[in-house]
């Protein structure tokens, strides 16, 4: 089971790999708690998911994983200051409302922070557009008129952010369908994953 | 398929040892009436304590042989099969002290005057509950439970426990509850209680020797409870405006669907409960307050808690409403308990949590199924 999480999501492997055994870790927009699980089993790590969706609340129980229910944009007042060693958000970076506002949530709650979030930036995406149509792919699954994506980004574009906002990039991890990428991330990356924390 | 634990009968406990109350007074000796559900394993690892809120009592799930249309106050929760499963665990429900349904109460006979308690019975607090539910457990032979199970004036049973007894309750299920009553809860409650206090056959709380009942007291006291138990909304929806003759008859009979509802709700009530009970149940909810006793920090409250805990929350409940249950919830997380929280989409105020839903049921039963696992059964 676990490997075919780790499969079918290449960026949970790279959020994995930067979590020590025994961190303390908030899931922001948990899902089913699938990576939850998978850090409880692999890195012992204690952790808490954040999840607004009814049905997902109901499988995180089930599966055994701590979830609040809570909406991703009304803030993060329920957690204290540099509570957490990790605040990772997965995939959900595009999805969120006040992005900017929920960055600087991440940084005041977590120690560090690991986003991942599909590369707007990737050639793929950039071809289509080139063709005359919003990208569709199966890490932007959605068309234009029903996509929960409000805010997608390239990776310079998220660099840029963290730029203004005062958080230091301590690490990135992209991939592409075929594996890693090092060469030319933000044209043949897919999805990147961050890890970050608030300069001090 | 879910069904019902079927034809129960209550039990009743007697405990000799005095019972210190937290206002001073001493009780000599008192009894409980129980009622149990399902089979204690070998171990008595998977037992359930279920605690009951301002007019509940011992019956919680199926009904009695001689009054088989008298079902449990939870049956829909509890049961074979149902999310709190009676295959997998062992079930209690108690009437707590002070109670009007067979426990030493108010109406109970003093055996030192061999009068009715009346207003010489002790005002009674969650932590004295606890204490009492505490020795009921020990006559069970339970030292731990594996979930104590409470919505409002329960959750608060359920939450205390876990402080008074961190080492007696694995996992806490805070339904519909609150660390403590706001400003405007015990403003209600005054109101009610009022009610009660003013009704000239009320006699200071004796009024048993004065062969009268409080009726009309206790009768508004339910029907301005009652309202505050739903939502504008779920009444709006099951009475609107209606008129039961389908017209003004410019006078003070009942005219609106409500006033016919809320009427008939409290001469139901009035009926049956004990005002004196009343009174104490409300004063309980109004006195809990764990973080009293640490300079109304609810997380040092909790510092000691060791449980597990599954709080939930309804969105139409203005008198225990969400923002109360994350108090809970944000205590727990300082002291980095384990704790899931789940807010239930529902229009029927503050009695949701006796109500069933699929988000709701889904949620404790995913809960109790991993509390199954956790002890075994």
């Amino acid at each position: 089971m676990n490997t075919s999480i780790i499969e079918s999501r290449p960026d949970f492997a790279a959020i994995a790999a930067w979590i020590p055994q025994g961190s303390s870790v908030l899931d922001l927009g948990c899902g089913d708690g699938s990576l939850l699980r998978y850090l409880r089993e692999t890195q012992n790590v204690r952790g808490y998911g954040v999840e607004i969706s009814d049905k997902k609340i109901a499988t995180c129980i089930a599966n055994g994983v701590n979830v609040i229910q809570n909406d991703l944009d009304s803030g993060l007042a329920d957690f204290e200051d540099q509570s957490f060693d990790f605040v990772i958000l997965s995939q959900t970076l595009q999805a969120t409302r006040h992005t900017e506002a929920l960055m600087n949530e991440i940084v005041r709650v977590g120690r560090e922070g690991i986003i991942s979030f599909p590369n707007f930036g990737y050639w793929k995406n950039r071809l289509q557009i080139m063709q005359g149509h919003m990208p569709v792919s199966k890490i932007l699954p959605y068309e234009w008129y029903d996509t929960p994506n409000v805010h997608l980004c390239t990776l310079n574009d998220f660099e840029l952010l963290c730029k203004h906002l005062n958080i230091g990039i301590l690490g990135r991890h992209v991939m592409n369908e075929s594996g890693d990428v090092n060469l030319l991330p933000n044209l043949r990356g897919s999805v990147a994953a961050y890890r970050f924390k608030r300069e001090v | 398929m879910s069904g019902s634990v079927g034809i129960v009968s209550a039990q009743r406990a007697t405990f000799e040892e005095p019972l210190n109350f937290s206002c001073g007074k001493v009780l000599p000796r008192y009894e409980l009436m129980y009622e149990t559900y399902g089979t204690l394993n070998a171990d008595k690892s998977n037992a359930i304590l279920v605690c009951h809120a301002l007019s509940g009592h011992h019956h919680v799930a199926g009904s009695y042989a001689d009054d088989e249309k008298n079902i449990g106050w939870w049956d829909n929760m509890i049961g074979p099969g149902k999310p709190v499963d009676t295959n997998k665990f062992f079930v209690i429900g108690l009437n707590n002290l002070g109670g009007c349904h067979g426990s030493t109460g108010p109406s109970s006979i003093d055996p030192v005057t061999g009068k009715q308690y009346g207003s010489s019975f002790p005002m009674v607090t969650v932590e004295d509950w606890v204490h009492s539910q505490a020795r009921l457990a020990d006559l069970l032979g339970i030292h731990r439970f594996a979930a104590i199970i409470g919505g409002s004036l329960g959750g608060m049973q359920a939450m205390q426990w876990a402080i008074t007894y961190p080492d007696r309750v694995r996992n806490v299920l805070a339904i519909a509850t609150a660390p403590h009553l706001t400003t405007e809860n015990i403003a209600f409650n005054d109101v009610a209680r009022n009610a009660i206090l003013t009704d000239p056959d009320f006699h200071n709380g004796d009024f048993y020797q004065h062969g009268v009942v409080p009726t009309r007291g206790l009768r508004l006291a339910r029907m301005l409870g009652h309202i505050t138990y739903l939502s504008d909304d779920a009444m709006a929806g099951k009475f609107g405006r209606g008129l039961r003759s389908g017209e003004y008859k410019y006078g003070y009979d009942i005219e609106f669907e409500v006033e016919s509802y809320l009427r008939y709700q409290g001469d139901k009530f009035a009926a049956y409960f004990d005002a004196n009970t009343y009174l104490l149940m409300t004063k309980a909810l109004d006195y809990f307050d764990p973080a009293q006793h640490t300079e109304h920090n609810l997380a040092r409250a909790f510092s000691n808690v060791q449980a597990n805990y599954l709080v939930v929350s309804f969105s139409s409940d203005w008198r225990f409403s969400p923002d109360r249950s994350r108090e809970i919830v944000k205590a727990l997380l300082h002291n980095k308990r384990n704790v899931s929280y789940a807010e239930v989409t529902s229009q029927h105020g503050h009695d949701s949590f006796l109500m069933q839903d699929e988000q709701y049921f889904a949620v404790m039963r995913n809960y109790l199924e991993r509390v199954a696992v956790e002890v075994q059964v």
